[in-house]
């Protein structure tokens, strides 16, 4: 029995000496309570609205008061006509829009029958719902109240989901599959195909050819490029024609975004791969630094605007969030480039950034 | 024009010296050998004259050309082997052939003869993984594979470190042929048997050189008189002659033992005598002329003077 | 009673026979030589005669138990030692022989008493609570056979132990293995280095699996006719390098 614990106590000065392995048995679980227990909540909260106040009365300014200090809405503006709507709705500005009717005030003091309107962002399904249902709270509390009980008032709410009238799951669903899966598999393919050279010991035979370091990296990356792009449209078609997403924009443009996305995945594996020389390293922080962020903070499970301010200023470096927004802007919005530019670029931006970041790793000179 | 010249390279890592001073030349067509021990330095050095790496201190001129300037015309003017043969496992021998071929803008066929005596012990298996070949034959695609551009100059790391005796001795062959189509070779080797194939050596050792020679130069720099001794008890042996009085050293050199006597004035008769009194049998005692290995450790135990 | 003791031992690995037919047997404190080219079959016979892997066929006993039933015995045993095989380099040189002692069962006060032999006669006073890792490799080397012997095992099986290793190291490491089998270890040796055979009591050549020659340096340098124990391999093995 004596062997035994003469063996457990080897294995305990191997792991309380090996830092990588404490991170991962501390450091790992404590930062996922912290984000789990504080930060990350399916409420929604600060969501942005827009007000369209055509009665501009004592009551209409009341119910808006009350949403906006409710906590689950943010002003982002008051608009002045409906024509406005459509546009801020695209350029995913707000997430719910509160209209109220010209004479809305005077009909209900008179007993008629009166109408607001709640338009919600439905290409986020659960949280159009949950935003509907707490705005529509409200106004009937307010509405309760303010009649002190004694003539009951109604208000009636007329909703409607836009973008996604029928409220499909998959509009959400797909886009952020998609961000993972092409994410996940391109950068952790590629994460360890440096890896690879270097642990069999070809990466300086690569070296000392005239080969330079863009032609080792563009090698590398142009294979798994063609095959992730290949995985992708099998995504897009499934959600298309199989769960029903809508494509009501433009298939060019939806296709060279992803073209753009599937090389940063790559060229993040490859700076993975160029910082360590050992294979299992390389794949397991692209899970660590990838997937995990990924899911947490890209807005694809839990909404950004519901968490602390800091965690919202990091989810501005997950190149999945993009995305996913440029993915369910011109799917579900159908809109185009010009709406779309801003996603582009940071895309762009940082698929630079990580290969200049991967050719300095890789001089092919060590000093 | 010498091929290679090395002057007074160093190198160290993380404040801790690998190489220090390094400074010797090659003449071309000289086979060299660089024989030493793990952790000498000689992959450092390797690294360091192949481009890899930069020196810390020292330069060095390779083909005529600098060492740090001119790196990018060197690639293509040498070839570099380095240690574990650095193949792609999941290639075939020829793919792997046709891989580095490519990169460096030929093609097998065009330099085949400068291989061909090497490939063809192995193109009956040319359809087969690198993964799946002995040690041996994982060499000779490995050095088909270092020549494939037709280089001025080749750098071969420890390339029969780990293989069978057989092969390694079929290496040194083919490296002999190699020579006569003019190239300059330099090789890095633990093994002193191997010491007496080359042209000139540089003994390494914790760094720096203990000498650079001929194989004989270096071995009849042997200070001491030296005797292969054996008899019937070889352990209680080696004990006995340590402790004579004039024994400077004695190691273990396969069947005999070698003994190097204090001073010149040492003759047969008197160890005989000696191990008679020690009652050891069958004694015998030949004087010979030292060799790579007694120089290496005779250096060696002189450098921690 | 022999220490080791072969008996047309044969592994085989589907249609590939690695081991064939081996018969060979290896005395109380002798320093057996075993060696051939890599992949004539050496490290599956060592592994069947240290219990680690099952025969397909013959019979072996090792320290007077039986590979196939008593292998668990066998390991009490032996002590093996590779190339490969190092201490753990994240452990102390201290902790390293308290765990090896420790699973071999030996008690704590034994333990002490042969940490303070080890470090006496390599001289490691200096260094022996400082991470393996951070020795030179020729300490390692000796430091990892006196570790293998910490539980006097009646058989030592040592797989190319001197690998790239200095000369002068390489010697102190013989030495130590003499005055291990001069106290009646029985030494089970692999080595790449031809002059590491003569040192040998008997050496046996495998070629493609079977034993092609066991005989005394001498004897073998005297049946074939050279003068070395070189010469003698490269006649054996040679027929071997041509394949793949």
């Amino acid at each position: 029995m004596n062997r035994f614990f003469v063996f457990v106590r080897k294995e305990f000065y191997h792991i309380l000496r090996d830092r990588r392995t404490l991170l991962i048995l501390f450091g790992i679980p404590l930062a996922q309570v912290l984000l789990f227990g504080f930060a990350l909540t399916n409420e929604i909260k600060d969501a942005r609205i827009a007000i369209l106040d055509q009665d501009k009365s004592v009551y209409s300014k009341e119910i808006g008061n009350r949403l906006l200090s409710s906590g689950y809405f943010k002003l982002a503006g008051y608009l002045q006509s409906p024509k406005q709507l459509e546009a801020i709705f695209r350029k995913g500005q707000i997430k719910l829009a509160l209209v109220f009717p010209p004479g809305f005030s005077d009909d209900w003091q008179h007993g008629k029958k009166t109408q607001i309107q709640i338009l919600a962002d439905a290409s986020e399904q659960n949280t159009a719902i949950a935003l509907n249902g707490y705005a529509s709270a409200i106004i009937q509390d307010f509405a309760a109240n303010a009649t002190g009980g004694s003539r009951p008032m109604s208000i009636e709410i007329a909703s409607r989901m836009v973008f996604n009238p029928n409220l499909k799951g998959a509009f959400v669903f797909v886009p952020g599959v998609m961000a993972m899966v092409l994410l996940l598999v391109s950068a952790m393919m590629t994460s360890i195909t440096l890896a690879r050279e270097k642990e069999t010991g070809t990466m300086e035979v690569l070296f000392v050819s005239p080969l330079n370091q863009i032609q080792i990296i563009l090698g590398k990356v142009i294979p798994y490029l063609v095959l992730s792009f290949i995985n992708g449209c099998v995504i897009l078609l499934l959600g298309v024609f199989v769960l029903g997403m809508p494509m009501a924009g433009n298939l060019i443009l939806l296709l060279a975004e992803t073209l753009l996305f599937i090389f940063l995945s790559l060229s993040i594996g490859i700076f993975i791969s160029s910082i360590t020389n050992s294979q299992v390293v390389a794949m397991f922080m692209s899970l660590m630094i990838l997937l995990m962020p990924t899911i947490f903070l890209s807005g694809f499970i839990f909404p950004i605007e519901s968490m602390p301010v800091f965690l919202q200023y990091f989810s501005n470096i997950i190149p999945a969030k993009y995305f996913i927004n440029i993915v369910k802007g011109i799917m579900i919005k159908g809109i185009g480039l010009s709406y779309l530019i801003r996603e582009t670029l940071i895309l762009l931006g940082m698929a630079a950034l990580f290969i200049l970041l991967s050719l300095r790793n890789l001089k092919t000179r060590v000093s | 024009m010498s091929a290679i010249v090395i002057d007074n390279i160093s190198k160290d890592y993380a404040g801790v010296s690998a190489i220090k001073n390094i400074a010797f030349t090659v003449e071309p067509g000289e086979l060299f050998g660089l024989i030493g021990p793990d952790g000498a330095g000689k992959t450092t050095l390797f690294k360091i004259l192949v481009t890899l790496m930069l020196p810390n201190q020292g330069q060095a001129t390779i083909l005529g050309q600098d060492l740090v300037k001119d790196y990018r015309a060197l690639r293509k003017r040498i070839g570099y082997m380095p240690g574990k043969f650095s193949l792609y496992p999941d290639l075939s021998i020829e793919e792997n052939l046709n891989f580095f071929a490519s990169v460096f803008g030929t093609t097998l066929e065009k330099n085949y003869d400068l291989i061909k005596d090497i490939y063809q012990q192995i193109e009956p298996f040319k359809k087969r993984r690198a993964g799946q070949l002995s040690g041996g034959m994982k060499q000779k695609l490995a050095l088909c594979c270092s020549l494939i551009h037709k280089p001025e100059a080749l750098f071969l790391d420890e390339p029969t470190t780990g293989v069978d005796a057989v092969s390694r001795k079929e290496f040194w062959e083919m490296l002999a042929q190699l020579q006569q189509h003019g190239l300059t070779i330099l090789v890095s080797t633990p093994y002193m048997d191997e010491a007496d194939r080359c042209d000139r050596i540089a003994l390494i050792q914790e760094g720096s050189i203990m000498g650079v020679d001929t194989p004989h130069g270096i071995a009849s720099r042997f200070p001491l008189p030296l005797f292969a001794v054996k008899s019937a008890d070889m352990y209680r042996l080696l004990q006995d002659l340590r402790a004579a009085p004039f024994a400077q050293s004695c190691f273990t050199f396969g069947e005999y033992l070698h003994l190097a006597g204090i001073d010149a004035q040492l003759e047969p008769v008197e160890i005989s005598n000696y191990l008679q009194s020690h009652r050891h049998q069958q004694v015998d005692i030949k004087p010979i002329s030292a060799g790579i290995e007694d120089s290496f450790m005779y250096l060696m135990s002189n450098k921690h003077d | 009673m022999s220490t080791v003791i072969a008996n047309n031992l044969t592994k085989k690995f589907g249609p590939f026979t690695a081991t064939d037919s081996i018969t060979f047997q290896v005395e109380r404190g002798e320093i057996f030589g075993f060696l051939g080219a890599n992949g004539a079959g050496k490290t599956t016979a060592i592994r069947m005669l240290c219990g680690l892997l099952r025969p397909s066929s013959g019979e072996a006993q090792v320290a007077g138990y039986d590979v196939y039933r008593q292998a668990d015995k066998i390991k009490e045993r032996i002590g093996y030692m590779s190339q490969k095989f190092s201490l753990y380099e994240d452990l102390s040189i201290r902790e390293n022989i308290k765990f090896y002692g420790g699973i071999y069962g030996l008690s704590r006060p034994v333990i002490k008493e042969k940490t303070q032999h080890i470090i006496e006669e390599l001289q490691l006073e200096n260094v022996v609570d400082k991470l393996v890792g951070s020795l030179p490799l020729g300490w390692k080397q000796r430091l990892a056979f006196s570790v293998a012997l910490v539980h006097d095992p009646e058989v030592v099986f040592l797989d190319e132990p001197t690998g790239g290793v200095d000369p002068l190291t390489r010697r102190q490491f013989w030495e130590m293995i003499y005055a291990a089998a001069a106290r009646g270890t029985t030494i089970f040796i692999t080595t790449h280095y031809m002059d590491e055979a003569e040192y040998c009591n008997r050496v046996s050549i495998m070629v493609d699996g079977k034993i092609q020659a066991l005989d005394t340096p001498t004897g073998l340098k005297k049946s074939f006719g050279v003068d070395s124990m070189d010469g003698v391999f490269q006649i054996l093995a040679r027929g071997t390098s041509t394949k793949g």
